[in-house]
């Protein structure tokens, strides 16, 4: 049992911010920050978070925020990162990063980040579609979603940016979920002990992109670990520990219709889809129980 | 100290003296002799700097751009495809207002792929807010360097500066030139807006209809201010180290009837073609700009002027025909000359003068008068 007081009432994103109701991506970072506390800079690519940021000469964000052009969050945030460990300053350096600013235009400042072992902590906050220019599909749109770009449903699968990163052997990386704050939480924190590139990649649900109703984002994000549609690990040095919700999701997963039929971008999803979806579920449990990182 | 090196080497030493926080640069040819001799630096010790080896120029403009925003002192170097490449981080580096000193040799862009001097990489990046300088030696890479980490962090100015040299005919020809101690000409880098979580800011935030053009506004000021700052910085350098630049170098343009106007080492040629022609009588002189950006002020009226391309603007014409035109209200000759590395002596240009065409334009090699 996880105790919910050790998540400290400090507040660092403010109240009233211009995002979605029921955003996930808001849930995310006020999680996030909470775990990080004050002596951090966030490099921030274009993306929702930067826009609900607010406008100049105010920011809703109480951390020093270094927004960056879409494809540079890691490469800028490898600028800062030397030059700090240049001058000896011990604030930490975390990426708050959307899925298209990671898995697709970031992805080679990303993977150059990862290689040269920067001493960062990159977060990629998922909502599965660029959801600040309107909801097109991103290469973590997951197949069968409809987006404004997929409009009859994507028909590829999602990226898997985890094992992409697992390639790099960070050593540390791990997924999480807003709808699960103290894992998230506590990731984050765990995440921050270790010096050289970690990740944690956060499904964060979205309202208006997914089309459920503002009042189920925690719910939706919970039916996504317990339908096995997203999985809880973390890995540190290679070694794999699946976080308890999916572990009981793999021993009675919840049927993944539930998980879709909430969200109007699987609305006349084909069957034959479902079942694609269900093996690559199925699929990914298996890897998971060999030890394998599989989102 | 006398050292006979490559216009690469001369920037590299000249860095060395800079001792810049963080470098972070990506090779392409002509440049990489450059990023090559500043990596050594720093693994052999001469140079206390973080090197960050990107995996492009965009991240290597970005980590100049993060390491800046922390407070560092920063250099990259990038040619042609590289700089094309790092644009979107140009624009950047300069609307976030940071000193980022970068050299640049001049290449042409692809296709065909090729790898010799032309200025039309540089001139794609003029409307970006960097400061930009063409260099015609050694010994001026090497001064100008100096003076650029200087310029950029002036507090009137803080914006990156561009220091362009031509791909070979100066990147990897050696020339004997003199090093300095540069002592405290350049004051250690003091950013005022650097990375502070007890005073957390927004760097790069949103700025609406109402705001953003006050600050494109005030990279147009720093541009203006720049011009006192250059000569200031020019003048205080001759002063320390015997050797004076200005915004231009004028050679026996006083008396003269007709002007050539060019940028980088065509400038250094056509001083030859001027006196070839002061032997002939005809009263010729040559004016090369340094500076680009801020554009400077020039006197050619009551002159026939030639202006050399080394670049084209497709669809219009050379740009720095065009600049000179439309600041001085003078009908220039232009020429389209050295566009990849097309070979341009000072026996062409004294050509160029002689037989010169006010109010037109003629490519070298295509059309037959020239």
């Amino acid at each position: 049992m996880e105790i919910i007081t050790e998540i400290p009432e400090e507040e660092y994103v403010l109240k009233c911010t211009s995002a979605c109701a029921g955003c996930g991506d808001s849930l995310t970072l006020r999680y996030v920050l909470k775990a990080t506390g004050p002596d951090i800079v966030l490099v921030m690519p274009a993306g929702c978070t930067a826009a609900f940021q607010g406008i100049y000469p105010k920011t809703a964000y109480s951390v020093p925020v270094v927004n960056i052009a879409f494809g540079a969050a890691a490469a800028c945030a490898s600028g800062i990162s030397r030059m700090f460990q240049a001058t000896g300053r011990e604030t930490r350096v975390i990426v708050y990063a959307g899925d298209g600013g990671t898995l697709d235009i970031g992805l080679q400042a990303m993977s150059g980040a990862f290689e040269r072992r920067t001493d960062f902590l990159y977060i990629c906050y998922d909502n599965e579609a660029y959801g600040n220019t309107g909801m097109q599909r991103s290469g973590a749109t997951p197949l069968g979603a409809k987006t404004t770009t997929t409009p009859t449903g994507k028909t590829e699968a999602k990226k898997d940016i985890d094992a992409i990163i697992a390639a790099h052997n960070p050593p540390y990386q791990a997924t999480a979920c807003a709808s699960y704050p103290q894992d998230l939480f506590r990731k984050v924190r765990k995440a921050l002990t270790f010096h050289g590139p970690t990740f944690i990649h956060v499904l964060s649900p979205c309202p208006p992109g997914w089309r459920y109703s503002a009042e189920k984002t925690v719910e939706v994000g919970r039916l996504a670990v317990k339908s096995g549609m997203w999985a809880l690990w973390e890995c540190e040095h290679g070694k794999l520990t699946i976080s308890t919700p999916t572990k009981a999701a793999m021993k009675k997963p919840v049927p993944l219709e539930e998980y879709l039929s909430l969200q109007g971008r699987f609305r006349g999803i084909e069957e034959k889809t479902v079942e694609q979806l269900k093996e690559q579920i199925q699929e990914n449990f298996r890897g998971l129980a060999a030890g394998e990182v599989k989102p | 100290m006398r050292k006979i090196v490559t216009g690469n080497k001369a920037v590299a030493e000249a860095v060395r003296e800079a001792k810049p926080d963080v470098v972070a640069a990506y090779p392409i040819t002509p440049q990489t002799e450059i990023v090559e001799t500043l990596a050594d630096y720093v693994s052999n010790g001469q140079l206390a700097s973080q090197y960050i080896a990107v995996e492009s120029e965009h991240s290597a403009m970005a980590a100049c751009i993060g390491a800046a925003i922390a407070g560092g002192r920063t250099f990259t170097a990038t040619s042609s495809q590289g700089l094309a490449y790092m644009h979107e981080m140009t624009n950047w580096a300069a609307g976030a207002r940071l000193p980022i000193v970068m050299a640049n040799v001049n290449r042409s862009l692809a296709p065909g792929w090729n790898l010799w001097a032309e200025h039309t990489d540089a001139m794609q990046e003029r409307d970006t807010g960097w400061l930009q300088v063409y260099v015609s030696t050694v010994q001026e890479a090497y001064d100008t360097i100096l003076m650029a980490f200087r310029i950029a962090e002036h507090q009137d100015v803080l914006l990156p500066v561009m220091v362009n040299l031509d791909g070979f005919t100066l990147s990897h020809i050696m020339q004997p030139f003199d090093m300095v101690e540069p002592g405290d000409f350049i004051p250690p880098i003091h950013l005022s807006e650097m990375i502070d979580p007890k005073n957390p800011k927004g760097y790069g935030t949103i700025a609406g209809p109402a705001e953003y053009f006050r600050f494109r506004w005030e990279i147009e000021r720093s541009m203006r201010e720049a011009v006192n700052v250059i000569e200031e910085t020019q003048a205080e350098f001759g002063e320390r180290f015997g050797r004076t630049y200005g915004l231009t170098e004028e050679y026996r343009c006083d008396d003269a009837d007709v002007v050539v106007v060019s940028l980088g080492t065509l400038g250094k040629e056509a001083e030859v073609a001027i006196d070839i022609l002061r032997d002939e009588g005809i009263k010729a002189g040559s004016l090369r700009l340094r500076w680009f950006r801020p554009f400077p002020e020039l006197n050619l009226a009551g002159k026939d002027v030639v202006v050399i391309d080394r670049d084209y603007s497709f669809g219009f014409g050379g740009v720095l025909a065009h600049s000179i035109r439309s600041k001085n209200l003078v009908k220039v000759y232009s020429v389209i000359a050295g566009l990849g590395g097309q070979e341009v002596t000072y026996d062409d240009i004294a050509g160029f003068i002689r037989h010169r065409r006010i109010g037109e334009e003629s490519w070298f090699g295509v059309n037959a008068h020239v």
